[in-house]
């Protein structure tokens, strides 16, 4: 595609692209970012994650949805090379990354949240965001004492900082430790962090888990303003309502495996997606708003940590 | 630092363990049936129904074999001189059953050189047809000469002028009773049992420390002083109070319980209460370390208190000898052992405590009261130690002020070795640990027996980082 | 008692080279443990080693710069060769395996097998090897009085100890007080708070753990020297209760802070002997020998490191807003 394309059509042209695509397990797409092939893990005899096939459409949003213990996290462990599998191999923007540590496939663009949110507690938000920015000279210990060297570039980075932290509306939190923010604001940060390097792929786990609902539509805000910024957005998510909002396509996994991909309305009617939840729970109604209440976002991370232990065992 | 719920920590089916005393059973077994003495073969005497072969070797440690020392065999009307060959190895053929004297002549040995063990020349060797008898003679330089066991107590606190330094003095426990191959023994069958010995009470005093890492993450440093706390209390009960040496083991096996409770009660649940970290915690154990250490001290001095004076008998059985003492507490310590598997497979309070070692908010869900498992954790914990303690004090033959913390770090590289939270782990890497202490000094000096266990450590986790037995942890 | 000789004792430790030793290994120790997390057990193995490397190259009719340069790299290379293998699993190991090496290098060091370079458990005499520390000195030999304090100017626990010695600390944290407030300081930071975190940001978590681990180690080497050159090489004297010691100097002052391990150094130290000599004044005489006056000292020195855990981990200097966030 043309390089001088406003970055709105060129989003507007990968979501149109989808449209062409098969609803099938594995299909092709048009402009993948990240194509994973014959990825598997297994725990204790259990294949957690074995994923076939799987491509990644560039500039749109994709969910990642599935019963607990579908494997959605370990498949994101495995991407972001923090976790090892027992075969396959994945390729990003053409560049092989099977088998490469974690802080280099974030230096590659592919920069991820975690389920957990992981706020450095005792680190102010600024610090925090700044943490985030890539090519800092004064990470290099001996540049580091010479503060001319670094200095330039920590102002870039701080102003930059402060947009993000602007735009997320944490700016007025800048001096306080990230420690002291609340769940949501947390999540925010966490995020806004990950923007700080320019990634090509964000990868969300579970961003709303824990939120707020009075957050809930300022954050699906900020996931659709990151696609429509350049970015891609691949994510982990219990909360169909918000699945059914924002994505652009949905992946469903089970047991491991990719059952299901389509446009959120044709996954959400696919039979064997419905099968793959009522095999799981048969109490989650598809789309249901009610589980856009915390009580029932709360339960489901508990029983997702439930089944992270079952897991576990051989 | 990470928050403790992302560390998993299974303890492993005991079933492991069970297993594990078998085959450390079956070694000792292997030991006292056959008469196999390793390193016969190599030699040109064949003992046949009419002949017995009479081994003798010469060695340094540390540098191997020594030759041409001139040593001479009296007993039975005969009389032999015999130069030892390159392999620092001597064999005379004899064809009259009985008592020997073996002589040394100091005089040959290389230049500077002396006997190590001068007051065992000359030394007389039981012989029986039909059998190889072996005999080692090390040399060394005089000054090298090993204290009996026991060890002087050559560390006194002193100057001031570099506090911290001479207060706490660090001498090395004493050397294990049945790693001395006394007359008629096998030396590397010997080692092999002194070392397995040791290792079985290695485990009985680390299992403790391990099960309170499995439940709660923490790594006790003061577990040491639990284990002299166990030598102390036996020295009491028999030295002063006058009580049989049975009932001391009883009595210094409650008093660790009692401590296990007290330290629980009083310091880490009110500390789990408040949200301290395990970090915070650990650093906790180690000024409780510090703090009962230098009680120990204050109390009993820095001289070795031994628990019972006197030498136990030894019975020769096969090409080794064990004491009666030793089998005893061998026999305890695979009792209480499998004991403790017993009650971690097939108990409900055993299936608690499994249960919470996994994952502790998961077993409040379901209904186990945690804390109340924590303090049984505690109570057996500091118990196993205790044990642990008198038995380990026996077989060392010393019980000091500081001899808990200098099996410390052996009960850390067995609970290392074996894999961190895994009970059975525990009992393999000390066994592990044992061989390696006492094999060690085959080739190195008897003063770097402990510094061998560590290095044995580090490599094993260079190799494999979760330990034996234990699993890699999953991230995320 | 008299108070004024007790005081003058005081100062004397507090500023003496004992003190300095154990602030520039805490200094190191804070790296460690205050930034980045790690948890070191074997700090006294650093010094250890720094001091055996400085003595052993004096004793060979090594220079003085080559002296420090040898033990500068002994502790580089001890922890390179403990944090390759470990710095990549979980923080337990780290613990274990430096307390382990540290105990391995004590044993070593006072092993028979090695007398002629080491020693052995007498170790290496301090005359055999301060001569080239002493002759470095500007001073006349003499013995100098300022306010109470009368010290020789350049033998053993001399003025030119102390002057080197608290002129390094005061580099050093200099050299702290740069680092913690650059961006590399800020990435370590950032391991210590969640080390997944910082790699998910594409920071190599492991080698910058590699490098806490060996700067921490060198100020322990320097530590060592210290040490030594005020007394003797002993193995022993540098054994595991030194660690523990420094380890209750950082959380005293505040793991975290630049002066914390300075400021933990002279409370430890000063405290200790004004215990023990209100001890030796207050207790009647025969009661208790000298030696147990030593130990009451050092059961003092255990239980408050228990309970400064407990009422006051963020120590004198720490943030106190800190710590209500990491309370969990």
């Amino acid at each position: 595609m043309p390089v001088d394309m406003p970055v709105q059509d060129v989003v507007e042209q990968a979501r149109r692209g989808l449209a062409s695509v098969e609803h099938v397990p594995g299909s092709a797409k048009p402009d993948a970012l990240l194509v994973a092939d014959g990825v598997r893990r297994s725990f204790g005899g259990v294949n957690a994650v074995d994923v076939e096939h799987l491509e990644v459409q560039r500039h749109v949003i994709t969910a990642l949805i599935g019963p607990n213990g579908a494997g959605k996290t370990t498949f994101f462990n495995l991407m972001t090379g923090f976790d090892k599998p027992d075969a396959g191999r994945w390729v990003f923007d053409g560049r092989t990354l099977g088998g490469v540590s974690a802080s280099r496939v974030a230096k590659a663009g592919m920069v991820r949240t975690f389920q957990l949110t992981k706020a450095l507690a005792r680190m102010t938000v600024l610090e925090n965001m700044r943490l985030g920015a890539r090519e800092q000279p004064g990470e290099n210990l001996f540049a580091a004492l010479v503060k001319p060297l670094w200095a330039p570039r920590e102002r870039e980075i701080t102003d930059k900082a402060m947009q993000l932290l602007e735009r997320f509306k944490l700016d007025t939190k800048k001096d306080d430790f990230a420690g002291s923010l609340s769940g949501g604001q947390r999540k925010l940060l966490e995020m806004a962090r990950a923007l700080m390097s320019d990634p090509q792929l964000v990868m969300l786990d579970e961003p709303m888990a824990g939120v707020n609902p009075a957050l809930t539509q300022s954050l699906l805000g900020h996931i659709t303003d990151l696609r429509d910024s350049g970015t891609t957005v691949l994510f982990v998510e219990h909360d169909m309502h918000m699945v059914r909002h924002i994505s652009d396509w949905v992946v469903v996994m089970a047991q491991g495996q990719v059952v299901a991909e389509g446009p959120p309305a044709d996954v959400m009617a696919d039979q064997a997606v419905i099968d793959a939840y009522l095999g799981a729970h048969h109490d989650t109604d598809l789309g249901d708003d009610a589980l856009l209440d915390e009580g029932g976002a709360i339960d489901a991370e508990a029983e997702a940590e439930a089944d992270a232990e079952i897991e576990e065992k051989p | 630092m990470r928050p403790v719920d992302t560390v998993v920590r299974p303890l492993r089916p005991p079933r492991t363990l069970v297993a594990l005393l078998a085959a450390a059973l079956a070694v000792l077994a292997t030991l006292v049936i056959t008469a196999v003495p390793a390193g016969a073969a190599a030699t040109p005497c064949e003992p046949d129904d009419t002949t017995a072969c009479l081994n003798i070797t010469v060695t340094e440690p540390g540098s191997g074999p020594v030759a041409g020392v001139e040593l001479t065999v009296e007993g039975q009307g005969q009389d032999v001189s015999v130069t030892t060959g390159d392999n620092g190895r001597a064999s005379v053929p004899l064809t009259t059953a009985g008592d020997y004297t073996v002589t040394v002549d100091e005089a040959s040995l290389p230049s500077g050189k002396g006997l190590l063990h001068p007051e065992a020349n000359p030394a007389t060797v039981p012989v029986v047809l039909g059998r190889s008898a072996g005999r080692i003679v090390q040399v060394g330089d005089p000054s090298d000469a090993q204290p009996g066991s026991g060890g002087g107590a050559s560390a006194t606190p002193g100057a001031t002028s570099a506090p911290g330094a001479t207060a706490q003095p660090t001498d090395e426990a004493g050397t294990g009773t049945e790693a001395s191959a006394g007359p008629g023994t096998n030396r590397y069958a010997q080692l092999v049992l002194a070392g397995t010995v040791f290792g079985l009470l290695l485990a009985l005093a680390s299992l403790g420390a391990n099960l309170i890492y499995g439940t709660t993450g923490l790594s006790n440093f003061a577990h040491g002083e639990l284990v002299t706390l166990g030598g102390m209390t036996a020295f009491m009960a028999v030295q002063w109070w006058d009580l049989p040496l049975w009932l001391a083991i009883v009595v210094a096996t409650a008093a660790g319980a009692l401590a296990g409770w007290l330290l629980n009660r009083f310091i880490f649940a009110p500390l789990r209460r408040r949200g301290v970290g395990v970090t915070q915690q650990m650093i906790v154990t180690i000024g409780l370390a510090l703090a009962l250490l230098s009680t120990y001290l204050f109390i009993y001095g820095a001289q070795p208190v031994p628990i019972v004076s006197g030498i136990s008998t030894r019975m020769q059985i096969g090409p080794v000898q064990i004491s009666a003492q030793s089998l005893v507490s061998v026999a305890i310590a695979v009792v209480v052992l499998a004991a403790v598997a017993f009650t971690l497979s097939r108990t409900r309070l055993g299936r608690a405590t499994r249960a919470v070692s996994d994952n502790p908010a998961l077993a409040a869900a379901t209904g186990i009261k945690v804390e109340s498992i924590i303090t049984r954790v505690w109570i057996v914990s500091a118990a196993l130690a205790s044990l642990g303690g008198v038995l380990l004090a026996l077989y060392l033959n010393t019980t000091r002020f500081n001899f808990g913390s200098t099996l410390l770090l052996l009960m850390f590289a067995a609970i290392t070795l074996g894999g961190l939270g895994s009970p059975a782990g525990a009992v393999l890497g000390a066994l592990v640990i044992g061989l390696v202490v006492e094999l060690s000094t085959l080739f190195l000096p008897n003063d770097m027996r402990y510094a061998s266990a560590l290095v044995i450590l580090i490599l094993v986790l260079l190799i494999r980082p979760q330990g034996i037995l234990g699993r890699a942890e999953r991230i995320g | 008692m008299d108070l004024g000789q007790l005081f003058t004792n005081v100062l004397n430790e507090m500023t003496g080279p004992t003190a300095i030793a154990y602030a520039l290994a805490a200094i190191g120790l804070n790296i460690h443990f205050g930034l980045t997390g790690l948890i070191n057990m074997g700090q006294a193995g650093f010094m250890l080693l720094g001091a055996y490397g400085f003595a052993i190259t004096t004793i060979e009719g090594g220079p003085l710069w080559l002296a420090f340069l040898v033990a500068v790299a002994a502790a580089v290379v001890f922890a390179l060769l403990l944090g390759l293998p470990t710095l990549k699993l979980r923080g337990d190991y780290l613990a274990i395996v430096t307390i382990a090496a540290a105990e391995i290098v004590r044993m070593i060091g006072r092993s028979t097998a090695l007398t002629e370079l080491t020693g052995g458990s007498e170790g290496l005499t301090g005359n055999s090897f301060k001569h080239t520390f002493q002759d470095a000195s500007p001073f006349p030999d003499d013995r100098w009085t300022l306010g109470p304090l009368t010290l020789a100017t350049n033998t053993s626990n001399s003025w030119w100890l102390r002057i080197v010695g608290w002129a390094v600390v005061a580099l050093a944290c200099l050299f702290v007080w740069r680092l913690i407030r650059s961006p590399w300081g800020r990435v370590l930071k950032g391991i210590r708070e969640d080390e997944d975190a910082v790699r998910a940001l594409g920071k190599n978590v492991y080698s910058y753990k590699l490098q806490a681990l060996v700067l921490g180690g060198v100020f322990g080497a320097l530590g060592g020297i210290v040490f030594v050159l005020a007394s003797s090489v002993q193995a022993d004297s540098l054994g595991r209760p030194v660690t523990f010691n420094t380890w209750t100097i950082l959380l005293l002052g505040g793991a975290a802070t630049v002066l914390g391990p300075v400021l933990g150094s002279l409370l430890f130290w000063g405290a200790l002997i004004f215990v023990r000599g209100l001890l030796r004044g207050v207790v009647p005489d025969g009661s208790l020998t000298v030696q147990q006056i030593e130990q009451v000292g050092w059961v003092l020195v255990g239980i408050t490191l228990m309970l400064l855990i407990v009422f006051r981990p963020q120590g004198i200097l720490g943030d106190k807003k800190e710590l209500a966030i990491n309370a969990r």
